[in-house]
């Protein structure tokens, strides 16, 4: 059924009774043309521009529990392209561009909101580094402005310019914001799935088959699969079936955290994160303050990080807002999230043949989910990076090209 | 939240130590020999295991002074720490199969 404001009307009045399900839960099949496996964001984006772009809709997307519970769903919704370097310029900036027009194209409300995203500046080093990485965006056409601490005033009238962290200035970028993360998991599932995808639920994968070096089918917890292309979008877990297809990813997982407010009349109209400070908020459409911060340092799988970062993110939130001090915390839960040496990503031909990687996407990968999974069905289609994720390639380890934006995302999402 | 286990200091809240990722790893002693793919795999390859994990800390805000510790990274169950050039029991198989 197409959403529109007509069947909204109609259903009203009928009383919600004939909503369809979203997609289907189809019985796995014994072959596939290809098969993604994970149900986040990038697979299920994946599966999608497999079938719209590539016309491949023979194709399964396993996913081990529910498609979205993994990262997708457990993170602050940033979105921004206020990279360094320019290959990250042009991936997350053509993400920027794709989320514009991708509630459109999916029929479906991501509640896409490009409400503008403040990054703070602290000390004499913060307004260098915000001052470099303005520079890095004008080359690179994307839009950035450097604001004064008035300017950041009229955007959040309540902060303290002068506290332990002073506001010395600000990198704006108008076009950052915020977009409903569960969404986007369920517009994917329900588009690819009208066009012809497989989405299968609760369906761990296992191991692979492959033989003299080509990959040959999957095994999974309902039983084999035949297919000579996989796409592994597993954020983490990607390195344990790397390691299961004979080869290694140079990603280990990591606690992320972050926490929500009971809900609050709207008073916050942007994004603002500061890297000094380790903290990060925006408010939801709910009212709810959405607080992120720092990792914990050491590998975890355990989902919940250490209440240390719990409390640095909290004590710098009330420090440059202390309008904040009586609001109570309703939620507060952590993902497991796929960090690489230079904090970018892995879009990646693989050395077993048909396999291919999305992941390595770290604390900052949900604002690029179109062009990842759009970059991964291009490589699953025609066995060769697309233009955007060349520069991806896990090659990069061996030949030093890295791609390090350990200072724009290694904090803030 | 760790509580870790100093060689030296005994247990300490973990907010005292940093970390310093997989432990046990050795520098090419023929570094020229080495090819592009095994500096590669020496300096950016870490193993990510659901299970054991020997892994170095140092007591930043303590001795300042580097350890091993051997951690479970599903559990956070902790083994054992112990100072460098000390051996520490491997783990069996059996003990390692993971969730
Ligand atoms: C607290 C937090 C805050 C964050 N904030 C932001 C932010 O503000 N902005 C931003 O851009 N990014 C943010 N991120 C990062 C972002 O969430 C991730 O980079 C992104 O969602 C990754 O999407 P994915 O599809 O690659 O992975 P996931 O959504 O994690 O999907 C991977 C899926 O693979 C499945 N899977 C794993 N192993 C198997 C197997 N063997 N068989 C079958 N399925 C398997 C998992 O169950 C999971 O559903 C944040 C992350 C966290 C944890
Ligand atoms: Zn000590």
């Amino acid at each position: 059924m197409r959403y529109s404001a007509f069947t909204l009307a109609r259903e009203a009045i009928l009383g919600h009774k004939n909503w369809p399900k979203m997609w289907r839960s189809p019985e796995m099949k014994s072959s596939y043309d290809a098969v993604i496996i994970g149900g986040g964001g990038h697979g299920l984006a994946a599966a999608y521009y497999l079938a719209k772009l590539h016309g491949i809709t023979n194709v399964a997307v396993l996913e081990k529990s529910w498609i979205g519970g993994g990262n997708t769903g457990r993170n602050t919704t940033v979105i921004r392209s206020n990279y360094l370097q320019k290959e990250s310029a042009a991936l997350y900036d053509e993400a920027i561009d794709m989320w514009g027009t991708l509630e459109n194209e999916l029929n479906f409300n991501l509640m896409v909101s490009p409400r503008g995203l403040l990054h703070l500046a602290h000390n004499t080093h913060d307004m260098q580094e915000i001052g470099r990485r303005a520079h890095a965006m004008y080359m690179h056409g994307v839009d950035a402005e450097l604001i004064t601490p008035e300017q950041v005033k009229d955007w959040i009238p309540f902060i303290r310019l002068n506290g332990r962290f002073p506001v010395m200035g600000a990198l704006l970028q108008r076009r950052g914001g915020t977009i409903r993360h569960d969404a986007v998991a369920w517009g994917y599932a329900r588009a690819a799935d009208s066009l012809g995808i497989d989405i299968i639920q609760n369906c761990d994968v296992t191991g692979f088959q492959i033989e003299s070096g080509k990959v040959v089918g999957v095994e999974t917890s309902k039983g084999p699969i035949r297919t000579n292309r996989v796409g592994i979008a597993a954020a983490a877990h990607s390195t344990e079936l790397a390691e299961k297809a004979g080869f290694r990813l140079p990603i280990e997982a990591v606690p992320l955290q972050a926490l929500v407010s009971d809900p609050l009349k709207p008073v916050m109209d942007c994004v603002a994160l500061s890297n000094t400070v380790h903290a990060y908020l925006s408010q939801s459409d709910k009212g709810e303050l959405v607080i992120g911060g720092g990792t914990d340092p050491q590998i975890s799988w355990g989902q919940r990080g250490g209440f240390f970062e719990v409390e640095n993110m909290i004590s710098a939130v009330l420090e440059l807002y202390p309008i904040f001090s009586k609001l109570r915390m309703m939620r507060q839960w952590g993902g497991t999230v796929d960090v690489t040496p230079d904090r970018s990503p892995l879009i990646s031909k693989t050395p077993v043949d048909g396999i291919y990687v999305d992941c390595g996407w770290g604390t900052g990968g949900f604002k690029a989910t179109p062009v990842g999974g759009r970059s991964l069905a291009h490589m699953i289609a025609t066995d060769r990076p697309d233009h955007l994720s060349a520069p991806y390639s896990i090659d990069r380890y061996f030949t030093g090209a890295l791609i390090d934006e350990g200072s724009a995302s290694a904090v803030a999402h | 939240m760790l509580l870790l286990d100093c060689p030296w200091c005994g247990k300490r809240d973990q907010t005292e130590f940093s970390y310093g990722g997989e432990a046990h790893i050795d520098r090419p002693i023929k570094p020229v020999e080495k090819s592009d793919s095994d500096w590669g795999q020496y300096v950016f390859f870490r193993a990510n295991p659901k299970g054991y994990h020997r892994e170095r800390w140092m007591h930043a805000q303590g001795c300042r002074r580097w350890f091993n510790l051997m951690r479970h990274t599903v559990t956070n169950e902790i083994k054992g720490s112990y100072k460098p050039g000390e051996t520490f029991p491997p783990v069996s198989p059996k003990e390692n199969q993971n969730d």
